[in-house]
């Protein structure tokens, strides 16, 4: 995604002058391409995110389009006060772009993993949140920043996910895409999970039980239109999401489903409320939290009760 | 006498504002009165007439709980009606107590939590190489790690249009300065990080004016030696009257002695 994310901006940068990267010194094997062509759009301010935001806030307010890059904790929460108030608050056009969804960063360990980003960048006004789940879909987001208004975080999951949508899928800022129709529940993701929920929907269409499966590559603004169609045809709803519980796709659409009156049957499936102290890969921790292909398959079956 | 008169004149509108709102932090807003002054009457290029100006150059008011010195001095300077200072911390007003840059022309940027605008300033800089950036901060806000991130990178990037004025009026949120965190030699500090510092006497227009109009080939630090509270006797130096706001008593004490100050 990092790779698509970067091909992406350098070309619209091409394109459009007022495009500016800047990083808190990360990125290194994947951001050169970018310095290379653009040496006068192109920052590296030292390990210092606080500094990055307020210098991407400045750039902005003068007119130009600025992405700041970084893994995702630091580039959301080390310079939390500044995302708020330069950011948000002065809603400039900063687009924060952080990689490592979830636990992408696994053995890192946990300062490096993302967990509680969706519900922090969330809950401030005037932020765009995209979590896209494929190439395919951070192509589109990426193209769409460029005159999208006001600011965005735009969550990268690594390298090497695999494209789930055909070439030709339009991708538009705040509209979910139908990966599959069905008739007996729905799956809806968003982010890294896409990949997973595609494969869970492979194993349960292979023996013949339709369901459906979205993904939501925006969570703000949310495509409610798309839930509520859910909730009208009362079919069982599925959350996916490597995030915390709290806070992400999963509350959003439980937000929606309480206002609506209408009892569907739901069921989130996220990380729990904590903090990994495993060791090992992103495979490795999401068995660890429930999260792997066969745990999921086998946590719906028990939940729609096959 | 023009520049006593307008600085007397911003002081009186500070007074009554912080007098009817009851609001706080008037030591530090009579500390950077001249600073103002300076910056909006002797150094940014403004252009436009009486309520429709542009500046060309940029302020960025990092220490934005002087907002109210702000607003005064945009007002004495025609950037829009003063009769609007009366809309400041009240009830369907316009003015907040800290920085809103949607609420009143010539507000380049909002703030109102320390250590976010020199960053946004080097921001600007890179952005506007034909203009002057400066950023005003308190001595108390050089505390934020954020300032020290931001003041490497500037000298680093040789950003010889910008220009931090440190109001160095010593006294901050528990007591002095100097005692909370010892940054004596604050002109050390800047110094060694690579900017041209100077130090000058905050009050003193002429030696503002002068020193703003150096020539500098990296960005320059004015630390600017100023009185918490100046211009009215019993709020000089006084760490109360960063809280405080004046009683009907004070208030009129005040009054008179700003009155007599020509």
């Amino acid at each position: 995604m990092r790779k698509t994310f970067i091909e992406s901006l350098i070309k619209e940068a091409r394109q459009n002058p007022n495009i500016f990267l800047i990083t808190p010194d990360l990125g290194f094997s994947v951001l050169e391409p970018f310095a290379e062509e653009f040496p006068d759009r192109f920052l590296n301010v030292g390990i210092a995110e606080q500094n990055a935001v307020g210098v991407a806030t400045g750039l902005a307010l003068s007119g130009k389009i600025v992405y700041v890059y970084s893994i995702i904790p630091f580039v959301t929460m080390r310079c939390f006060e500044q995302v708020r108030i330069d950011v948000a608050y002065m809603n400039t056009k900063v687009r924060l772009v952080g990689v490592g969804a979830g636990f992408s960063y696994g053995s890192a360990g946990a300062t490096h993993h993302a967990i509680e980003d969706i519900a922090v960048m969330r809950a401030l006004p005037n932020m765009t949140v995209c979590c896209p789940g494929d190439p395919l879909e951070v192509k589109g987001i990426v193209q769409e920043s460029v005159t999208y208004q006001g600011p965005m975080y735009i969550r990268l999951a690594k390298s090497g996910e695999p494209q789930i949508h055909p070439d030709d899928t339009e991708i538009q800022i705040g509209k979910s895409v139908v990966v599959h129709e069905g008739d007996q529940f729905a799956i809806l993701t968003t982010s890294n999970m896409l990949d997973v929920g595609y494969k869970v929907a492979q194993v349960f269409r292979r023996q013949g039980v339709k369901c459906s499966l979205i993904s939501f590559h925006t969570l703000k603004p949310f495509d409610h239109l798309k839930v509520a169609e859910l909730i009208d045809s009362e079919l069982p709803i599925i959350t996916l999401e490597e995030h915390n519980i709290i806070g992400g796709l999963g509350s959003i659409v439980a937000e929606q489903i309480a206002e609506s009156g209408r009892g569907v049957k739901f069921k989130r499936i996220a990380i729990p409320d904590q903090y990994s102290h495993f060791v090992g890969s992103q495979a490795y921790i999401r068995e660890k939290f429930g999260l792997s292909e066969s745990q999921i398959v086998e946590t719906i079956q028990s939940f729609i009760g096959f | 006498m023009e520049d006593v008169q307008i600085t007397k004149n911003i002081r009186k509108s500070i007074l009554d504002m912080m007098y009817t709102s009851r609001s706080s932090h008037i030591g530090s807003c009579f500390s950077i009165v001249e600073i103002l002054y300076t910056l909006y009457f002797r150094i940014l290029k403004i252009r436009g007439t009486q309520f429709d100006l542009v500046v060309d150059d940029k302020f960025i008011l990092s220490k934005a709980h002087g907002s109210v010195a702000l607003y005064a001095t945009l007002g004495e300077r025609g950037f829009f009606d003063k009769k609007k200072l009366e809309e400041y911390y009240v009830d369907g007003g316009s003015l907040p107590g800290h920085l809103d840059m949607k609420s009143a022309s010539g507000i380049e940027c909002s703030g109102g939590s320390l250590g976010h605008g020199l960053s946004i300033g080097i921001g600007m800089a890179i952005a506007n190489q034909k203009s002057n950036v400066y950023v005003l901060l308190g001595d108390g806000e050089c505390n934020e790690g954020s300032v020290w991130e931001a003041v490497m990178l500037a000298s680093h990037l040789q950003l010889a249009n910008l220009t931090a004025i440190i109001d160095y009026n010593k006294l901050q949120g528990f007591g002095e300065t100097n005692e909370v965190i010892n940054q004596k030699n604050l002109h050390e500090r800047w110094s060694a990080f690579g900017w041209n510092a100077i130090e000058v006497n905050g009050h003193n227009v002429d030696e503002l004016e002068k020193e703003l109009k150096r020539p500098s080939d990296k960005p320059k630090a004015i630390i600017a030696h100023t009185i918490k509270g100046k211009g009215v006797s019993f709020m000089e130096n006084k760490l109360e009257w960063h809280y405080k706001s004046p009683n009907k008593d004070e208030y009129l004490l005040a009054r008179s002695e700003l009155e007599g100050a020509l």
